[in-house]
């Protein structure tokens, strides 16, 4: 199960850089509020983007989700419970790769069974996680020597062998060329419609959120608020290249909302 | 020019050319063999050391204090930089005692050694330890301290106990870090051990080229010269083969 329901929830930090960056509101020592009074709601086995300027607070609230963070007021349940701490029930894709360099691929996906008894069944479950993110082949390759589309599989398969209730996705695409985007993307909403976890992706790409969410949920300027929470009933797969339909409509708004004017 | 032939050959023309240099130097500065010996002096004399064995007998002593003392320096000081890296309370504590006894050179130990280890194999293997562990720990100390916090991120969503993060992070992201530090460590040592042989023993490397000088033997000292400076690119050799281990790589510019 992955029901979420974040409310009344704000983060502050203080400002510990002493440097002056033109970013920066609070001189230093200062609190800098980066949430305030954030509510949602998660469905089970939603998958859901988050959009916002940079800075906002996009990976803070996906750390606290994750419990790598705490919030500094309100309240995260998962499923009815407060989260008490990072849990293998929720596993966060990194924005840069989280895959441990010192171990191959298969050392990598076999983390998250490294408590399982019998070897044969593990190295079946290892393998055909490897075979679903298309890595077979690959299995004794240490991360250094794979691409950055295969790190991301990589990363992906270690994540759902453990079979987590939720995924988090911190802007799982960045960094990578237009093409492996394009088809990795396909393949995460293919394993969503497959596997319906919970989904959580940052993003910040417009039309990431447009082609994969079932929600999309848009984060003002720091300290962020939500300005848009809207649920995008379209069936995949999608297309927003033909004008005037709701969803070309949307990208307009969306484009508008975040500072740029005349989508292209 | 970037064949393995190439690789090969250079060496041995930039040795050719330093020898050819030394021969000439000897030739046209006039000075007695006494002064400076020739190539072909040292190189005979070399051929008398091995024939008597006494060459094999001086390295193996002074491997044998290097070993057991950068063994030492290696075993106490990367659990040490490890305690130091993780636990903030325990670097305030002992930091400040490292950073001061650091900088005093081993060689300043030497009457404190004589007196507390006599003469002997003792005091130059704490010399080599002590030349070798402060490296060691404070090298540990930053690797641990550098640790990708990701790293810990996904320990922590994977529920790993202490001894897991202990064994599947920081020791194995440690390793590259710790290779690179024990190569230029054992080099400090190597240096440390010839000067160490001049005091307190009667054999060794250092011992031959203080004995070799009494004896105004210059051809043995330059053969002791030498064999310390091979067995140095030996020692070099050695590490950086460590530093090609599969699951180090990751971490590891050879140079
Ligand atoms: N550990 C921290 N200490 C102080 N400020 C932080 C810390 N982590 C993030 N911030 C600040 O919080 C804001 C939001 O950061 P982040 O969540 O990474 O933004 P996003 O992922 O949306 O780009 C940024 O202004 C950043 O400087
Ligand atoms: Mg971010």
């Amino acid at each position: 199960m992955g029901h979420i329901v974040i409310s009344g929830l704000n983060k502050q930090f203080i400002n510990r850089r002493k440097t002056k960056r033109e970013d920066d509101i609070a001189p230093f020592g200062q609190v800098v509020p980066v949430l305030e009074d954030i509510n949602i709601e998660i469905e089970d086995g939603e998958m859901v983007c988050f959009l916002g300027p940079s800075g906002c607070g996009k990976s803070t609230l996906m750390r606290i989700v994750a419990g790598f963070d705490r919030q500094s007021s309100g309240s995260v349940m998962i499923d009815g419970k407060e989260i008490t701490g990072p849990s293998s029930d929720n596993i966060f894709v990194f924005q840069h790769s989280g895959l441990l360099p010192w171990m191959t691929v298969s050392q990598n996906v076999e983390l998250g069974l490294r408590h399982m008894e019998n070897a044969h069944e593990k190295c079946e479950k290892i393998q055909e996680y490897i075979e679903m993110v298309e890595l077979e082949g690959f299995e004794d390759h240490y991360p250094h020597q794979l691409s950055g589309g295969m790190l991301r599989r990589a990363e992906l398969a270690r994540a759902l062998v453990v079979n987590p209730d939720i995924l988090i996705m911190d802007e799982p695409f960045s960094g990578l060329d237009f093409l492996t985007h394009m088809k990795l993307r396909e393949e995460v909403v293919n394993m969503h419609q497959f596997l319906g976890k919970t989904i959580l992706i940052v993003t910040h790409d417009i039309d990431d959120a447009l082609v994969m969410g079932d929600r999309v949920i848009v984060f003002s300027r720091r300290p962020s608020q939500i300005k848009l929470n809207r649920k995008l009933d379209f069936s995949h797969p999608r297309n927003f290249f033909k004008k005037d339909t709701e969803l070309a409509k949307l990208r307009d708004e969306l484009f508008f909302m975040l500072g740029v004017n005349y989508a292209v | 020019m970037n064949s393995v032939f190439a690789h090969r050959i250079a060496p041995f023309l930039s040795f050719t050319v330093l020898a050819l240099l030394w021969e000439a130097a000897v030739r046209f500065a006039g000075l007695d063999s006494h002064v400076l010996p020739g190539p072909s002096q040292v190189f005979h004399s070399m051929i008398e050391l091995i024939k008597d064995g006494s060459i094999f007998k001086h390295t193996v002593a002074s491997l044998f204090r290097v070993t057991a003392g950068f063994y030492l320096a290696a075993m106490l000081g990367i659990p040490l930089g490890i305690v130091l890296g993780r636990s903030h309370i325990a670097s305030l504590l002992f930091n400040p005692i490292i950073h001061f006894l650091r900088p005093i050179s081993p060689l300043a130990w030497i009457p404190l050694a004589m007196l507390w280890f006599g003469i002997g194999d003792k005091p130059a293997v704490f010399l080599i330890f002590l030349a070798s562990f402060f490296p060691i720990v404070v090298s540990t100390t930053v690797a641990v301290q550098s640790i990708n916090p990701t790293f810990f991120h996904v320990a922590a969503n994977f529920d790993f106990s202490r001894m897991e993060v202990l064994q599947k992070i920081v020791i194995p992201a440690i390793v590259p870090a710790i290779i690179t530090a024990l190569r230029l460590t054992v080099t400090i040592a190597w240096i440390v051990v010839v000067a160490a042989e001049m005091i307190a023993v009667q054999s060794g490397l250092g011992y031959l080229i203080l004995d070799a000088r009494n004896g105004l033997r210059l051809d043995q000292v330059m053969n002791g010269m030498i064999v310390i400076g091979l067995i140095g690119i030996l020692l070099d050799w050695i590490m950086r083969r460590l530093g090609q281990i599969d699951s180090a790589a990751w971490g590891i510019r050879q140079p």
